[in-house]
């Protein structure tokens, strides 16, 4: 697989049959008990939310959810979360942290829903609160990239003390589509795009982004599942057992990602 | 002691020097010629830059705010004398290696007289001391790369250290799309530092300029404790453009506009330019028994 381009990454990231967050729940998971519901009117099912056990301990599980036929995608706005999901994913942060679980989060979000009621709903701050709550959580957070990351409708569900990512997964700023058509005003450019914009798994390994890059098997992810997801539950478990012994998890995640980005400074006179 | 004493001053002398040197470039970045007209955006009136000068670049026919440099836009804010830039000369390198980038940042640099494009200074409004974030939309519409970011989370956390109330003014296109991922992971560096300074107690009075869009919009932008915006600032996540284009019709008069976002309950007050001064002295003045009182 190392000799895909990153536009053939990002089609396989793509793939219907890839699985979703609701795969990975099933299969990694137990006694999973759904919460829905942002408990200020709305229900947003674009963002999967459940307290569940990982190996007999509970944890909160959270993710974007795409859906497999028409109807589910529309019905989960094919993935891209309105201001309500992240408003749910912080009530369940908080509940997880009041009762000391876990957080994990499976991103697969072509992005936050660029819609009219979502701009009047507030997705700009939707997000900001959400990044905002989960930088200072003091639980242990870790987030799985198991397809599409898009932009801040990702990354708010992502400032994790471990950001995993599958090998065919990408994660960027922006969509391939989207970045052509602000730099070039020319979106038939994404393949180009995404030669260019550093969005495959290991490229945000060597950047320092993603903290392990998970391998799929030749063919991506959707040809054999299950080896995907005993990678993940091996790298599950062996990050959580890490993170167990760290004091400070909320120092801990605020330094990662205060790291984030080098700069050059002008030497003092 | 003499060498203690000795060097301790030194250190004064250069700080004064480089306190002086900086009001005088500031000063000098953005002359603003007196000759010559502007037509002004929203009403098309031609309007002379010695009335501009007047009115703080608000068309004196519509109300409309132009677009204003983060010194200018300091000067009309603090105390004289008390301006005091932090990190001028921060920048971020081309960390993506994205085709062509040092040359347009060049470009900027030659353009606007910035290094980046935000400004962190501490000086006085009314006599009380704080910390001042200011985006300039020249510079590359304000995106907000590694630099940004980082001047950001300086600002933030320096007010955290000297416990100084904290007010940013946001200009901004979103994320810088040539630093890419890095730009992305701005949101969350700028966010965390918001968070554990409101925790420590912090005031963070935010002000929206237009346009205020992306990336800054969904992180330290719309995180006060006191949110203000100029009149008819756009201010959203997505862009308008790419609204229409999901949506597949017209977008409704006034939408995004800071008059929207004031009906729909994100934004405390619009407050006009000339007021702005009189307003933020009453928030600092209203907020001075907390913690962070000097």
């Amino acid at each position: 697989m190392n000799n895909l381009t990153a536009a053939q990454r990002v089609k396989l990231a793509r793939t219907p049959g890839r699985p979703g967050t609701l795969d990975f729940v099933n299969a990694l998971f137990t006694d999973i008990f759904v919460c829905k519901g942002d408990r200020l009117g709305r229900e947003d099912p674009s963002i999967f939310g459940a307290i569940a056990r990982f190996h007999g301990k509970p944890v909160t599980v959270l993710g974007h959810r795409k859906g497999r036929t028409f109807e589910e995608n529309m019905k989960c706005n094919f993935g891209m979360p309105s201001p309500e999901g992240y408003r749910k994913a912080q009530r369940l942060m908080k509940q997880a942290e009041k009762f000391g679980r876990p957080i994990i989060t499976f991103v697969d979000t072509p992005g936050a829903y660029p819609g009219l009621e979502a701009e009047a709903g507030g997705q700009g701050e939707a997000i900001a609160s959400s990044l905002a709550l989960m930088s200072a959580l003091t639980v242990p957070v870790i987030s799985v990239v198991i397809g599409e990351g898009g932009s801040g409708g990702a990354l708010a569900l992502a400032v994790g003390n471990r950001v995993l990512m599958l090998e065919n997964a990408v994660y960027s700023v922006l969509s391939p589509e989207g970045f052509a058509s602000i730099l070039w005003k020319d979106a038939s450019r994404a393949d180009e795009a995404a030669g260019i914009m550093k969005l495959t798994a290991r490229d945000l390994y060597q950047l320092g982004v993603v903290d392990q890059v998970i391998p799929e098997p030749e063919g991506g992810a959707h040809t054999d599942a299950k080896a995907v997801f005993e990678a993940v539950n091996q790298a599950l478990t062996r990050h959580l057992n890490q993170l167990n012994k760290e004091k400070d998890l909320a120092a801990h995640r605020y330094q990662k990602f205060r790291a984030m980005g080098a700069v050059r400074e002008e030497v003092e006179p | 002691m003499q060498p203690l004493f000795r060097s301790r001053r030194d250190r004064l002398d250069r700080l004064r020097r480089q306190r002086e040197e900086a009001v005088e470039a500031a000063s000098k970045r953005e002359s603003i010629p007196q000759s010559g007209t502007q037509t002004c955006p929203n009403c098309n009136t031609e309007c002379t830059n010695a009335q501009l000068v007047q009115t703080d670049y608000v068309c004196p026919n519509c109300g409309y705010h132009l677009p204003i440099g983060a010194y200018l836009r300091l000067s009309l804010l603090l105390d004289p004398f008390t301006f005091r830039e932090l990190w001028a000369g921060l920048t971020a390198p081309n960390a993506l290696d994205f085709p062509g980038y040092e040359s347009k940042l060049v470009a900027q640099r030659e353009k606007t007289a910035l290094s980046d494009a935000a400004v962190v200074a501490v000086g006085k409004l009314d006599g009380r001391q704080a910390v001042f974030v200011v985006l300039d939309s020249r510079f590359f519409m304000g995106s907000m790369g590694v630099a940004v970011g980082e001047k950001v989370t300086r600002g933030v956390e320096y007010a955290k250290k000297h416990r100084l109330p904290l007010v940013i003014f946001s200009a901004s296109g979103g994320a810088r799309m040539q630093e890419g991922i890095l730009s992305l992971m701005q949101m969350a560096k700028t966010s965390a530092a918001i968070e554990q300074f409101s925790r420590s107690g912090g005031l963070y009075i935010s002000v929206f300029t237009h346009p205020t869009t992306g990336g800054v919009t969904a992180s330290f932008a719309s995180l006060g404790d006191i949110t203000l915006a100029e009149p008819g600032a756009l201010i959203g996540f997505a862009g308008p453009r790419v609204i229409q284009q999901t949506i597949g019709q017209e977008l409704p008069e006034g939408f995004q506009r800071a008059e929207y976002l004031e009906e729909h309950g994100f934004v405390d007050q619009i407050v006009p330019r000339s007021q702005m001064r009189e307003t933020l002295s009453q928030l600092l003045s209203l907020h001075r028994k907390g913690v962070f009182h000097r």
